[in-house]
């Protein structure tokens, strides 16, 4: 099982668009809310109203502050969780079989039936995609909702991660990412969506659109403004004139 | 990396462990009847200690046996395979030395070359790592096998090999340490690679105020000068003081202190080998 | 290969039923679908059919969970045992507690209502609570719009018949170029996220005004970093720009707002500065058919936006006249402003340029034929695709309604109001003040208000006073203080009610109010006045009955604590009479109903004002003989009938030939119908309907058939507010009712009828030179006031709050990332942990709202971050200003509605050693619930 599929039939996973992100942790909840009733292993949380509260996540909002020589600082909310990797460390390095990559659609699931809870996966992902259920001593990580993207007793628009279904701003979309075809597709080639730590080798399947270019107005600004007057006198002489060419007016 | 003790303890004995089946297998010391059940026991309970301390730390220590499954692409299963087999095989060579004075000979080679191999296995878990640039580098199965060859040795009474293996045992530390040093910042990956964000990005609010796995287990911050002073100790114990104590005439007492002061240099090396490494994920929470 | 997978089943079973309701972890009011297994409440969701929401949900909602299973709910009626603020009670029956509070209430019903001071915090169930508070007779009711957003509210409905949120939106499907002020995650966050994710999506420029780039300024376009208390002077270099060019809609100007009326010029009048009217009243324009004064609203009409009028050897002018005059001066000429702003000149020219360009460039037309007021029809209506929103960043500020005022003279000038792209209404909006009731606050002892507590003042004749001028409210709302305070001014009840300042009051009466916490400036002296004893060792406030659903540190100091339910046990209605959660083109009302009755000894707390209502046998709370008129809130919100077959719900009435939306008789079925549609109504603009409300027929004459009044009633937006001048007047003299001589010069200054700025009030009293740097709060969107931190969930992402502040502030300071600083105001100090942020106005620090807790509240843990590293800014801001040697104490809020103004605050900033604690450090408080878990492990 650790063996990678050779292809995929499809590579679902997320396109996350960092120029609409407001940061809301919308996304974080509801996946942990989705995740701790449905595949596995609730998602626990130790000492939860205490001095050190601990939980499970499977996804998680980071910010960024960007400083640009010129131009205003800027703040970038930055959501991560399991990437999908096409070449996943992750599967690979598991001694069990409990990591596997789906050859249908590229998921990358944990059986949690066959995990010992040794953490090499969790060592082995860069992105920091796999948390060990302290409660379960298993390693969870994000499904895609493997539970609701072909679950028949959902309604078929449900079909989706419960991620995406929640995000308010649609910074969050879910697609197949192997057909070019695709809407998630043409979107990554739209706003040239890129890989996080390509160098890593990891072959993401989920992209980020990065943020559009910020404060620009007065780099290119709009046609200045053409004053009509420099006084109240002036300017109600234009006023009258303007008024004249109104419709229904004098003219 | 978090210094899990339950895998420090793991790595430095059972290297040392296998480090001595190493040798037992090559007939050195040529011990048979109960001198060789002695230096067996010592070799086992390292080797079998270590490997059982090592599922101290699983979430699910009684499915163990499902680790054996995936060597064809897991060091991990690679390692039980291997620590398994070497301990079956020195166990039929051993029994042959203890009970009937007989050294079936190629056993030995083959269960030495699977102690070396076991050990190999057990860095290979390590190396393999990109995400932890200190550890992905072919200087860490050397270092894990120099260290397993000098405990080996050590423990086999192999006084002056010992010695001498200590010597490049320390050189190739030093190595490790020092190049180590530079490894995160040659591969590559840094904020601007982790966010996609380019240069000028740091890490503002973090996604959680609380404490999270990730961060026990991945990002554990130690002090440069604290890390610095350690280094030194590490060095001095496993090798540069056991390599002066062997030289006196102290015979088994120093043979003794020796051995222990290799396997308190050897864990403090350790505990350094995890404190010191920085995973890749660091970056995402600002810590690097 | 020998890849293998183990089986899985894709379509494991999701829940047992599925129950849709209204959330209530904000004030948001989104559509959730509750999954239910087994009976109890397994995973909530958006509901995709809802009007607000759409299917989305935001973090909290998510977490709804965890709330309604916080250790913290309280568990049964608690009587207090120990001194105040210990936190001992003792659990009693609702029979002794209910009986308990009708004891107290029934006696100063009989002699003296206004002994009786009612105010609710986070109340959703307003029009039920004002209700019970007029029916007995107290003047001193209000909910905590003063210190929310009343300046947002008043401002939009004076000047235009409506504000931001629940009054209106921007027309997300239309508009190019949104523009937001102030705004973090106050209000509306969903819609707000809906929106700007939809416009961003086909690449929209969104400007976010604001001294802190987080949330949705961090996705804006362009950020302007602006200087705390200058939004005004900003907008209104914006307005001088835009005039300068002449780049303002004059046809919609001449057609739909006030800028053609005749103002009265005669300095010698006693009617200088307000309008000229007919005999009816009627404000009269110069029609520029005839050059002669006519009605506004006379048939065919056309208002002459430059018209004078001389009579009687005094020259009338326009609106439009005193506009071009006040913002053409130079004074608010971007160079003038820049500097005080903190934004660049030739950026704000560029905003103003980009304003117009989307304005007028970007327009086009949009099919919609209608009818206006005046009879003519129009075939389209034109786009203005310039949209714009704002909040408490702009409305907490003591110059917070004039600001808003100018924002809305922005959005007027360029004609986007009501129009496609723009601004639009969200029925039963707009309503201009003249179609809200007038304040009611004359009391007599077992005799009911004559109305409504709350209402829109539009003259001095509508204030609050008794026959000596004193204030009639505890609050002192209504008064020459703050004559516009139509949300009340509830952050001042305590200390009022402490001072015995206009009288003393008896029982105070709480609900979802945290007064002892993070909803009081000045926590510590309200914790204070709270347990102050006067000679005879007596409370000085003598009885505290407080309702709650939580153990939040106001429980610790009441008397009664009477426990609520969570949201999912209970009902309510999100009434059109009350705070409504329509969209621009619909109606639209929702419900609460119990999803999963309580496990414990708690009742609603609706439930409870109705019995209580019965014990005092209030009229509309009993039968003719006597008996409780509703069983319980849903037999109320179901029969209860404020008009004529208007009642708290507008959908699925009964009709004279069967079911009717609006208007109609009570229908017992009405509920169940709410249910089956999915907790909602929702009733559609009719199409030609759908823009230009305020002027336009279809739509007038749909609000009347919906019930939301009474007779069409068309208006002019009020770029120049009479009521304003009313007072303007009285305090240069002229009518019966006269300002203390002290406020003169105040009212004269504040109450412009023209949107002005001065600066915020605290720059007159605390030091600038002392406190040079403004202090701020935001509300984190994971976070909603102190409710979050007992959810098990949302507190691991915000359980500790920094002192964000700029790096250069920082290094002038000798701090560093994870240092501690002395914070300092006028009022007190606080000592907290210090953070970086570069996205932030350079002179400006800021934290999140509400995240610290006192130990012992909450269910928490003592060692709980909240408590030892979390804190609060309330406790260096005071209900007064500091004394500048007047003899007087000034109010720290707007002049006119008596907004509070916490973001006036100003603060100087030392290194401080790291304290074990966040300072000040507050005893701890005794729980009354059990401690709480070690672990959570959620599922059913």
């Amino acid at each position: 099982m650790t063996e990678l599929p050779a292809r995929t039939e499809r590579k679902l996973g997320l396109v996350i668009d960092l120029d609409t992100c407001v940061g809301c942790h919308a996304c974080v909840v509801a996946c942990k809310g989705w995740n701790t009733q449905a595949y596995g292993a609730p998602l626990s949380d130790q000492d939860p109203y205490g001095a050190d509260p601990s939980g499970t996540f499977l996804n998680r909002v980071h910010s960024y502050e960007i400083t640009p020589a010129d131009g205003a600082p800027q703040l970038v909310h930055f959501p991560k969780s399991c990437l999908h990797c096409e070449e996943a460390p992750c599967v690979t390095v598991c001694p069990t079989g409990a990591s596997y990559k789906r050859s249908e659609d590229g998921i990358v699931l944990v059986n949690e039936d066959a995990c010992i809870g040794c953490g090499l996966c969790a060592w082995a992902c860069p992105y920091g995609a796999r948390e060990m259920d302290q409660a379960e001593g298993v390693m969870k990580k994000c499904t895609l909702c493997v539970d609701r993207i072909y679950n028949e007793n959902l309604a078929p628009e449900d079909r989706e991660p419960a991620c995406v279904r929640t995000c308010p701003a649609g910074a969050r979309h879910f697609g197949d990412l192997g057909d070019p075809e695709s809407d998630v597709s043409k979107l990554v080639a739209e706003r040239g969506g890129i890989d996080l730590m390509p160098e890593q080798g990891t072959k993401p399947v989920n992209k980020y659109l990065p943020p559009r270019p910020r404060d620009r107005l007065e780099a290119a600004p709009p046609a200045a403004l053409e004053p009509v007057a420099d006084a109240p006198g002036g300017f109600l002489g234009w006023l009258d004139r303007a008024l004249d060419r109104l419709p229904g007016g004098q003219d | 990396m978090h210094p899990a003790p339950s895998l420090i303890a793991f790595t430095t004995l059972s290297g040392a462990g296998f480090g001595l089946l190493f040798f037992l297998g090559l007939g050195i010391p040529g011990v048979t009847g109960w001198t060789a059940f002695a230096f067996f026991a010592i070799a086992y309970a390292l080797a079998g200690g270590g490997l059982l301390s090592s599922t101290l730390h699983l979430g699910h220590p009684e499915r163990a046996s499902l680790a054996f499954t995936q060597w064809r692409t897991s060091w991990l299963s690679r390692e039980a395979w291997a620590a398994v087999a070497t301990l079956v095989v020195m166990g039929i060579y051993g029994a042959g030395l203890v009970f009937f004075e007989a050294r079936i000979v190629p056993l030995g080679w083959i269960g030495a070359a699977g102690a070396l191999g076991t050990v190999f296995t057990t860095s290979m878990i390590y190396a393999q790592m990109r995400t932890v640039p200190r550890w992905h580098t072919a200087l860490t199965p050397a270092l894990f096998l120099a260290f397993a060859l000098v405990g080996g040795a050590l423990l086999a009474g192999e006084a002056r090999l010992a010695s001498f293996l200590m010597l490049g045992l320390a050189g190739l530390q030093i190595a490790w340490l020092i190049t180590g040093d530079r490894r995160f910042g040659e591969g590559g990956t840094d904020m601007g690679t982790a966010t996609g964000l380019g240069g000028a990005v740091r890490a503002f609010e973090p996604p959680h105020t609380g404490p999270n796995y990730l961060l026990r287990e991945m990002v554990f911050v130690v002090g440069r000068r604290h890390a610095g002073r350690l280094r030194v100790i590490a060095v001095l114990l496993m090798a540069l003081l056991p390599a002066s104590v062997l030289l006196l005439p102290l015979g088994h007492a120093g043979a003794g202190v020796a051995v222990l002061s290799h396997l308190a240099g050897a864990a403090v090396s350790r505990w350094l080998f995890f404190a010191e490494a920085e995973h890749v994920v660091g970056l995402y929470y600002g810590a690097r | 290969m020998t890849h293998r997978q183990p089986p899985l089943d894709l379509s494991p079973p999701v829940s047992d039923e599925v129950r849709k309701t209204t959330c209530y972890m904000c004030a948001c009011r989104c559509g959730i679908d509750v999954h239910m297994k087994e009976g109890r409440v397994a995973y909530i969701e958006g509901n995709r059919d809802h009007p607000v929401n759409r299917g989305v949900l935001c973090a909290k909602g998510s977490a709804g969970i965890m709330q309604h299973n916080a250790p913290s709910r309280l568990r049964a009626p608690l009587r207090r045992v120990g001194p105040r603020g210990s936190g001992e009670f003792e659990e009693i029956t609702w029979e002794e507690a209910l009986e308990t509070a009708a004891g107290w209430m029934k006696p100063l019903r009989e002699t003296a209502p206004e002994k009786l001071a009612f105010f609710t915090g986070r109340d959703q169930s307003q029009s039920l609570t004002s209700f019970w508070a007029q029916q007995f007779g107290t003047p001193n009711y209000a909910a905590h719009g003063g210190f929310c957003s009343v300046n947002m509210a008043a401002a939009g409905i004076y000047t235009m018949g409506g504000a931001f949120w629940e009054f209106g939106q921007p027309d997300w499907a239309h508009t190019k170029l949104f523009m937001i002020f102030g705004v973090a995650e106050d209000h509306d966050s969903n819609p707000i996220k809906m929106g700007i994710g939809e416009i961003k999506a086909r690449g929209a420029r969104v400007i976010g005004v604001n001294p802190i780039r987080t949330g949705y300024n961090a996705v804006a376009d362009d950020w302007v970093g602006i200087t705390p208390g200058t939004d005004g002077l900003f907008i209104l270099a914006l307005v001088h720009e835009l005039l300068r060019a002449g780049r303002i809609d004059l046809d919609y100007l001449a057609r739909w707002t006030n800028a053609p009326v005749l103002v009265n010029g005669d300095a010698a009048s006693p009617e200088h500065g307000l309008f000229l009217r007919d005999d009816e009243g009627r404000p009269l324009v110069i029609d520029r058919r005839t050059g002669k004064p006519a009605a506004f609203d006379a048939p065919g009409v056309r208002p002459d936006l430059a018209g004078t009028w001389r009579k009687a050897g005094v020259t009338h002018r326009t609106v439009m006249h005193l506009i071009a005059e006040r913002y053409l001066d130079p004074a608010h000429a971007p160079e003038a402003v820049a500097g005080r702003c903190g934004v660049p000149a030739e950026r704000i020219r560029a905003i103003a340029a980009e304003l117009a360009r989307v304005a007028f460039e970007e327009s086009f037309e949009v099919a919609q034929e209608w009818t206006d007021f005046r009879g003519e029809t129009h075939e389209t209506v034109t786009a203005r695709p310039v949209s714009f929103h704002a909040m408490r960043g702009i409305s907490a500020h003591s110059n917070g309604f004039q600001t808003a005022r100018a924002l809305h003279l922005l959005q007027i000038l360029l004609g986007t109001v009501e129009r496609p792209g723009g601004f639009r209404f969200k029925p039963p909006y707009p309503k201009p003040p003249e179609a809200h009731p007038r304040p009611h606050a004359r009391c007599a002892p077992e005799a009911p208000l004559a109305g409504p507590h709350l209402g829109f003042p539009l003259g001095p004749e509508d204030l609050c006073l008794d026959e000596a001028g004193d204030p009639a409210r505890i609050d002192k709302a209504f008064t020459w203080e703050n004559p516009l305070s139509a949300h009340g001014m509830m952050h001042m009840v305590i200390s009022n009610a402490h001072a015995g300042d206009p009288y003393r009051i008896d029982t105070l009466f709480l609900y979802m109010a945290n007064m002892a916490w993070n909803s009081s400036m000045n926590t510590r002296g309200v914790v204070e006045m709270l347990t102050d004893t006067d000679e005879a060792g007596d409370y000085v406030i003598p009885r505290i009955i407080y309702s709650d659903a939580y153990a939040s540190e106001m429980v610790a100091y009441a008397d009664l604590v009477l426990p609520d339910t969570t949201y999912l046990e209970r009902h309510d209605c999100i009434s059109l009479l009350d705070r409504p959660i329509s969209e621009a083109d619909a109606a639209a009302d929702a419900i609460r109903w119990p999803v999963v009755t309580p496990d414990r000894d708690v009742c609603g707390f609706q439930s409870v004002l109705l019995d209580l209502g019965a014990r005092l046998g209030l009229p509309g709370f009993v039968t003719d003989d006597g008996a409780p008129k509703y069983a319980d809130y849903a037999d109320y919100i179901v029969n209860h009938e404020r008009r004529p077959g208007v009642g708290p719900l507008a959908g699925w009435r009964t009709g004279k030939h069967g079911p009717s939306h609006g208007r109609g008789a009570p229908n017992a079925a009405q509920l169940e119908n709410y249910i089956a549609n999915g907790g909602f109504f929702l009733a559609e603009v009719p199409e030609g309907a759908r823009y230009m409300k305020p002027w336009n027929r279809a739509y007038q004459d749909w609000a009347v058939s919906m019930g939301f009044y009474d007779a069409p009633q068309p208006y002019l937006f009020q770029l120049y507010a009479e009521p304003l001048r009313r007072f303007q007047l009285a305090a240069e003299g002229h009518g019966e009712r006269q300002p203390p001589e002290h406020l003169r010069e105040r009212i004269k200054a504040t109450l412009d009828p023209l949107p002005a700025w001065y600066p915020p009030f605290s720059d007159g009293h605390a030091d600038p030179e002392e406190y040079p740097v403004h202090a701020l709060t935001q509300r984190p969107m994971a976070m909603y006031h102190s409710w979050g931190s007992q959810n098990a969930w949302l507190r691991q992402i915000h359980g500790v709050n920094p002192l964000y502040m700029h790096p250069d502030l920082m290094r002038r300071h000798g701090l560093e990332e994870g240092d501690w600083a002395r914070l300092a105001s006028p009022h007190g100090e606080i000592t907290v942990p210090v953070a970086a942020m570069a996205a932030l106005n350079p002179n400006t620090v800021w934290t999140w709202n509400a995240i610290g807790k006192r130990k012992g509240a909450w269910a928490l843990d003592r060692e709980a971050p909240e408590a030892t590293r979390g804190f609060l800014l309330n406790h260096l801001i005071h209900e007064l200003l500091p004394e500048r040697g007047d003899g007087l104490r000034w109010s720290n809020s707007d002049p006119v509605t008596g907004q509070a103004a916490w973001f006036d605050l100003r603060v100087r900033i030392e290194k401080s050693k790291p304290p074990e604690e966040a300072l000040p450090v507050f005893d701890a408080l005794a729980s009354p619930v059990p401690a709480p878990p070690a672990e959570l492990k959620w599922k059913i």
